[in-house]
């Protein structure tokens, strides 16, 4: 029974107060959960305010000062509300949806780096661990649909997870062109390699850090990427599966109160799992954009969620300026135009380093 | 027992306990639902030994690829099952003789079956512990076994387009977008200023 009292120190060590050595795993992630679910309301009422301002509206401002204490007040408000559960529906089914959707969108955070070392697990295929799970995210939606025994539902989770898996494909090939840079599967790697390598160091100025960055290189993957993104989170314009105009809500018709939180909450997780994804992959993740005095004093990981806001502030900004796809433009354009593209670019990248010698071969070579 | 025995036997026991429950369930949502479920525990196991690599691929691949595929299919059949189940009885001997010939092959294999402690010494490529193994897996592939690699991804090249062929159809009298032509259009092709005069219309 070793195991037992091995795996409750890892679990749920106190080093203070004489349990284990080190701080126990469900600490911190508990920790880390209530830090991002607070950052998440917080993503939820800027994206609000966003809107409201391109639109020359106040936004939600009699909740707390300048309406910051909304998302919580929607919160209660979703919580205290009663769950229906249509007469047809599939219970068990249309009750696990949403529970998958929130798990696998708060399972992906555990390989984030918010600062050198400052992952949950630093795992050494962290971006496949990415990639997986958020290949996982369209059975919330399928079964959600499925299970409300319902048209529009069930139309909206099938337009949506022909999406997701569309989408997903251009999104794995734009991972691929940075992994041929970074020769590592490793989050942190690829922040490192941002850091050790590229145009800055070739030119002789390290301290200009943000010329190092991917986006530089494979400026045109930064914007596939971005794009796919918005139509992998179901974001607008790409947010079909919800077209109000012809589907009411898509899959979430049926779904009231606590579920449908759950379903809001995890996809706005995955939206900023992605502005995430797009700091790491292509801004240098927790490193200052220039490499000298007042920018080192800044802690890497403030860098990392500014980083990550300016990426979510493009994401609100998109969803005010540009009007709704139609299902086949959308169609056309991932795998006519988004696909090809990112199998060109994976040839180039391939040669110029074949050629060149370039790239960082996970930091071994 | 250790740690990574006890997620063994609790993912192989999960694993199993969804394949039964495949073939069991009346619903076949259902059984797809409990087919990603043993796939997932696959994947764990896969962890467990160490091949972590192999894990994402299989969750990347099949489940959320193949399995998607899956319950598309069984969402959208309109499967009559009281009319699948009424030659149940008749069928009943057969399917149970095969059923046995099955079980008997099957143990006559496990019986027999041991790994010969030579093994690893004996491989072709010996093991590098020192590498990552999705970097191993890699070298070899790209290397080694590169032929058969890019023979492999021949015959999948293969199998898509025949699978394209048999579903693509032109149908005529269709009318077709070419976004081209749609982005391509000028003011003067689609807009003309009239000036109505008032009391006559066009």
């Amino acid at each position: 029974m070793d195991f037992i009292l091995e795996a409750l120190n890892y679990l749920l060590g106190v080093p203070i107060i004489g349990l284990g050595t080190d701080v126990g795993f469900v600490w911190k992630a508990l920790l880390f959960l209530v830090a991002l679910l607070i950052f998440i309301a917080y993503f939820l009422l800027a994206d609000r305010k966003i809107w409201a301002a391109v639109q020359q509206r106040r936004g939600p401002n009699v909740v707390g000062a300048f309406g910051l204490l909304q998302s919580f007040a929607d919160l209660m408000k979703f919580m205290l509300k009663e769950p229906l559960i249509p007469a047809g529906a599939d219970k068990t089914v249309f009750l696990l949806a949403p529970f998958v959707t929130v798990t696998l969108a708060l399972a992906a955070w555990v390989v984030v780096p918010l600062d050198e070392g400052w992952a949950l697990a630093d795992l050494n295929v962290g971006i496949l661990y990415i990639f997986a799970i958020s290949s996982l995210g369209v059975y919330g939606i399928i079964m959600g649909g499925w299970a409300s025994n319902s048209k529009y539902p069930f139309l909206g989770a099938l337009r949506s997870a022909a999406q997701m898996v569309s989408y997903e494909v251009s999104i794995g090939f734009v991972i691929v062109t940075v992994l041929l840079l970074v020769g590592s599967l490793n989050l942190s790697d690829i922040v490192r390699a941002q850091y050790e390598m590229g145009l800055a160091n070739w030119l002789g100025v390290p301290q200009l850090t943000f010329l190092n960055w991917f986006w530089l290189p494979l400026f045109p993957m930064f914007v596939i990427f971005f794009i796919s993104a918005l139509a992998e989170t179901n974001r607008p314009p790409f947010d079909l599966p919800e077209a109000e105009s012809e589907l009411v809500a898509g899959f979430m018709v049926e779904y009231g109160s606590s579920p449908y939180m759950m379903f809001m909450l995890g996809e706005y997780v995955a939206i900023v799992l992605m502005c995430a994804l797009t700091t790491i992959l292509f801004l240098g993740g927790w490193l200052p954009p220039i490499d000298m005095a007042p920018f080192t004093w800044v802690p890497g990981s403030v860098w990392f969620i500014l980083k990550v806001f300016g990426v979510f502030f493009m994401f609100s900004m998109v969803k005010t300026f540009v009007p709704r796809y139609r299902y086949d433009q959308l169609m056309r354009l991932g795998w006519k135009v988004f696909l090809p593209i990112s199998i060109l670019m994976i040839f180039i990248v391939a040669f110029v380093l074949q050629f060149t010698g370039w790239g960082w071969n996970g930091g071994v070579a | 027992m250790t740690l990574p025995l006890f997620f063994f036997y609790l993912f192989s026991a999960t694993c199993i306990g969804a394949a039964v429950m495949v073939i069991s369930s009346r619903n076949p949502v259902h059984s797809v639902l409990f087919l990603i479920l043993a796939f997932v525990n696959a994947a764990g196991i896969f962890l467990l030994a160490g091949a972590e690599f192999l894990a994402m691929i299989l969750i990347v691949v099949y489940v959320g690829a193949v399995a998607v595929l899956f319950l598309f299919v069984v969402m959208m059949l309109d499967v009559d099952f009281a009319e699948l189940r009424k030659g149940f009885l008749q069928h009943l001997p057969i399917g149970m003789l095969i059923g046995l010939i099955f079980l008997i092959e099957l143990v006559l294999v496990a019986v027999g079956f041991v790994v010969s402690p030579q093994v690893a010494a004996e491989s072709v490529l010996p093991i590098n512990d020192t590498i990552s193994n999705t970097r191993a897996l890699g070298q070899v592939l790209y290397t080694r076994y590169v032929y058969l690699f890019q023979a492999a991804g021949l015959v999948l090249l293969v199998a898509m387009i025949g699978a394209i062929v048999l579903t693509l159809r032109h149908r005529k009298n269709i009318k077709r977008q070419d976004i081209g032509r749609q982005v391509g259009r000028k003011r003067s092709e689609a807009v003309k200023t009239v000036k109505v005069e008032s009391g006559k219309g066009l």
